[in-house]
């Protein structure tokens, strides 16, 4: 920069650097709103680029500071917009990191879905019989003593639509809590079981044997590296899902505390992924930012175009050879079913198994007819019911032998 | 090379047609001393980029490939265990032959070693970082904060040079915030028509701009088409050699053989099926 003026000029340099450093300040925590993670090294490198001679080309600028802040694609699309709107002189309103509401859908909030659950609202075509208990996949019974998931004994076998009382409900989602630590528990204990060394470790091996001189007589075997076990949960929120809706979200908020590696994505009319919002420690704050998200509920179900969404932006991030997909949905299609048979062809290509769970299953006298779980079908490696926390439970000796 | 056009200018002439967003990136990482990071979906020419500073800087290019299960033994340094069993033997009885097997003879340099002790600055690109786990990227981001190495038995080596680093990664794996905010990023995607005839032109002889144009626009049609494996910069380049070997100087002359070498562009069964004669005359009408 170069001062033209006599004495006073000093001063105003100052001050303009003053100036330039709180609208920078600003700017940088208009990006945190707007979910950026931007530190402290970020914003002094961006003073040093504003001293450097960049400030003086906004162009230049803005294509500066989009390689300094923005560490992922989404942040990378997102960053043009923001720069302009806030040093075009407009503020920007810090954006949720959700996806946007879809118009004219009624939303009813996850917690008065709970409501909803005890007056049994009745606006869908729901054959209200008993559930069959021994409607349970074939060779999964629920053999095996499930560590802390005692309580859930009373009314394991009870359809979820069946609860009435919101103290039942309170004991649901703490039950399927529960199912959730206890699975990660047993999970993970078998994935230790597993590891054996089948490497040399020579480097370990020389050490070791030092004081025989260096000749190699105890050896050190490698340890393997196992991968994980990751679950992916894609859940149906849809309308005709909503009587089981809030105790698998409750599930799932249990999974991704527990596991080591879960992701969740919700869907309806469109796909969100929820796993930031459930990471909440609190579940009921947890439900409560789905809420938001599970706008739509009512609208349809775009099965095909949502796992399509799936594989096209998310699928390569949280899907790796040790992972099993679980779509939990009763697979009432009404988008197009030769996109959905597509979607889940190219889903199954790509992960260890497919799970379907779908609660309707275990109604007497259903039979999968719907367009939609036609589609998906022959992709699918498990379908097995889920409308107790009975069939949730049965569902774990098979996740462990992943 | 300081600014965006000399930067720019330096990387065409090593074969790498760059756009101005790139040559930004790359003048910001000289200027602030950060690694790049490089994202985009496999094809685009993420690896090229490295290839081609390394020929602009006119030094040495280090390539880390990753893979599940990259430890800091096959990265960083090794010791010759072979020869050190060899020498102890030969020395049994020496007192001095402990201090001698741990010494410079008898390390192996690692890429990332070999980066650091360089007299003259090399481009070292760490390719699909994504593919190495959580321990090693914790690991490397220590490596590219500090520039240097603790060997327990020869104590801390210091960096000589700083490398230039790149990063790429094609998004099979999140990657750390901490890695992330560590980089510069760039989203490196598909090459627009234009940018495309360009690298045609550069890098297969004997295709005229013309001919590049209309391969340029037939392939961007292709990737328009619901492909399982959308075909990238390599495959155009493929492609056009192909056309420019059998002689095709317009492709609107030989529809028969443009069609017969989409082979080049098209990966899978599928994606073979999907594009008919049909839909390669579709996507021939367009181009002009």
């Amino acid at each position: 920069m170069s001062c033209c003026g006599s004495s006073p000029g000093y001063d105003d340099l100052n001050e303009v650097s003053r100036l330039v450093s709180v609208r920078l300040a600003a700017f940088l925590r208009t990006l945190r709103d707007a979910g950026f993670r931007v530190g402290l090294a970020e914003g002094q490198d961006a003073a040093t680029l504003m001293a450097s001679g960049y400030a003086a080309r906004p162009g230049l600028l803005r294509g500066a500071f989009k390689h300094l802040f923005s560490a992922r694609k989404s942040d990378w699309d997102k960053f043009d917009g923001l720069f302009d709107a806030f040093w075009l002189g407009k503020r920007v309103r810090s954006r949720s990191r959700t996806i946007g509401s879809a118009p004219g859908a009624s939303n009813p909030s996850l917690k008065s879905l709970q409501d909803k659950t005890a007056e049994q609202g009745g606006n869908q075509s729901v054959t209200d019989q008993l559930p069959s208990s021994d409607d349970a996949p074939e060779g999964h019974s629920g053999e095996g003593r499930m560590e802390g998931a005692s309580r859930a004994d009373n009314f394991a076998e009870v359809d979820f639509r069946k609860l009435s009382d919101p103290d039942q409900i309170a004991q649901a989602h703490e039950a399927a809590a529960q199912l959730a630590r206890a699975m990660r528990t047993r999970l993970t204990r078998r994935d230790l079981a597993r590891r054996r060394g089948y490497r040399l470790d020579l480097r370990r091996t020389i050490h070791r044997n030092i004081s025989h001189g260096g000749v190699p007589i105890s050896l050190v075997k490698r340890q393997r590296k196992d991968k994980p076990l990751r679950l992916v949960v894609l859940l149906d929120a849809s309308g005709s899902m909503s009587m089981y809706t809030s105790v698998f979200l409750r599930f799932i908020h249990g999974v991704l505390d527990q596991f080591r590696e879960a992701e969740a994505f919700l869907f309806h009319t469109r796909l969100a992924h929820v796993s930031d919002a459930m990471k909440e420690r609190d579940a009921g704050r947890a439900l409560d930012r789905l809420s938001i998200m599970a706008q739509g509920a009512g609208g349809g179900t775009k099965i095909g175009e949502s796992l399509q969404t799936f594989n096209r932006w998310h699928a390569a991030r949280v899907i790796h050879s040790r992972s099993c997909v679980m779509i939990v949905s009763d697979g009432y299609e009404t988008g197009d079913a030769a996109l959905l048979d597509r979607e889940m062809a190219a889903l199954h290509r790509r992960c260890r198994r497919i799970v379907w769970l779908n609660p309707m299953m275990a109604w007497e006298g259903y039979k999968p007819e719907a367009r939609g779980i036609k589609a998906a079908l022959p992709h699918v490696d498990l379908y097995a019911p889920a409308n107790s926390l009975q069939s949730l439970r049965a569902l774990e000796p098979y996740l462990a032998k992943l | 090379m300081k600014n965006r056009d000399e930067i720019a200018q330096a990387l065409a002439a090593s074969g790498y047609i760059a756009d101005a967003d790139l040559a930004t990136a790359i003048a910001l990482m000289q200027m602030l001393r950060r690694p790049l990071l490089l994202e985009g979906e496999a094809g685009v020419g993420k690896t090229e980029v490295a290839k081609a500073l390394a020929t602009a800087h006119a030094t040495e290019l280090i390539r880390l490939q990753c893979y599940e299960g990259l430890d800091q033994s096959s990265a960083l340094y090794e010791w010759n265990y072979q020869r050190q069993l060899l020498a102890i033997q030969a020395h049994r009885g020496s007192d001095s032959i402990e201090d001698q097997v741990f010494s410079e003879k008898y390390l192996l340099e690692r890429p990332l070693l070999a980066a650091i002790r360089r007299s003259q600055a090399p481009v070292l690109l760490i390719d699909e970082i994504d593919r190495a786990d959580d321990e090693f990227e914790a690991f490397l981001l220590e490596l590219l904060s500090d520039f240097q190495v603790s060997i327990p038995e020869l104590g801390t080596i210091p960096a000589v040079t700083i490398p230039h680093v790149v990063l790429t990664s094609n998004g099979t794996r999140e990657l750390s915030d901490a890695l992330r905010r560590r980089c510069l990023y760039h989203y490196v995607d598909y090459p627009d028509v234009d940018r495309e005839t360009r690298i045609i032109m550069a890098r297969v002889t004997g295709a005229s701009p013309s001919l590049s144009l209309q391969i340029a626009r037939m392939v961007e049609g292709v990737r328009k088409e619901e492909l399982r494996k959308v075909p990238g910069v390599a495959e155009t380049l493929d492609w056009a050699a192909a056309l420019v070997g059998l002689d095709v100087s317009n492709l609107h002359d030989a529809p028969e053989t443009v069609h017969e070498t989409l082979i080049c562009l098209l990966k899978t069964h599928e994606d073979r099926a999907r594009v008919t004669p049909e839909v390669t005359q579709r996507l021939l009408g367009k181009v002009a």
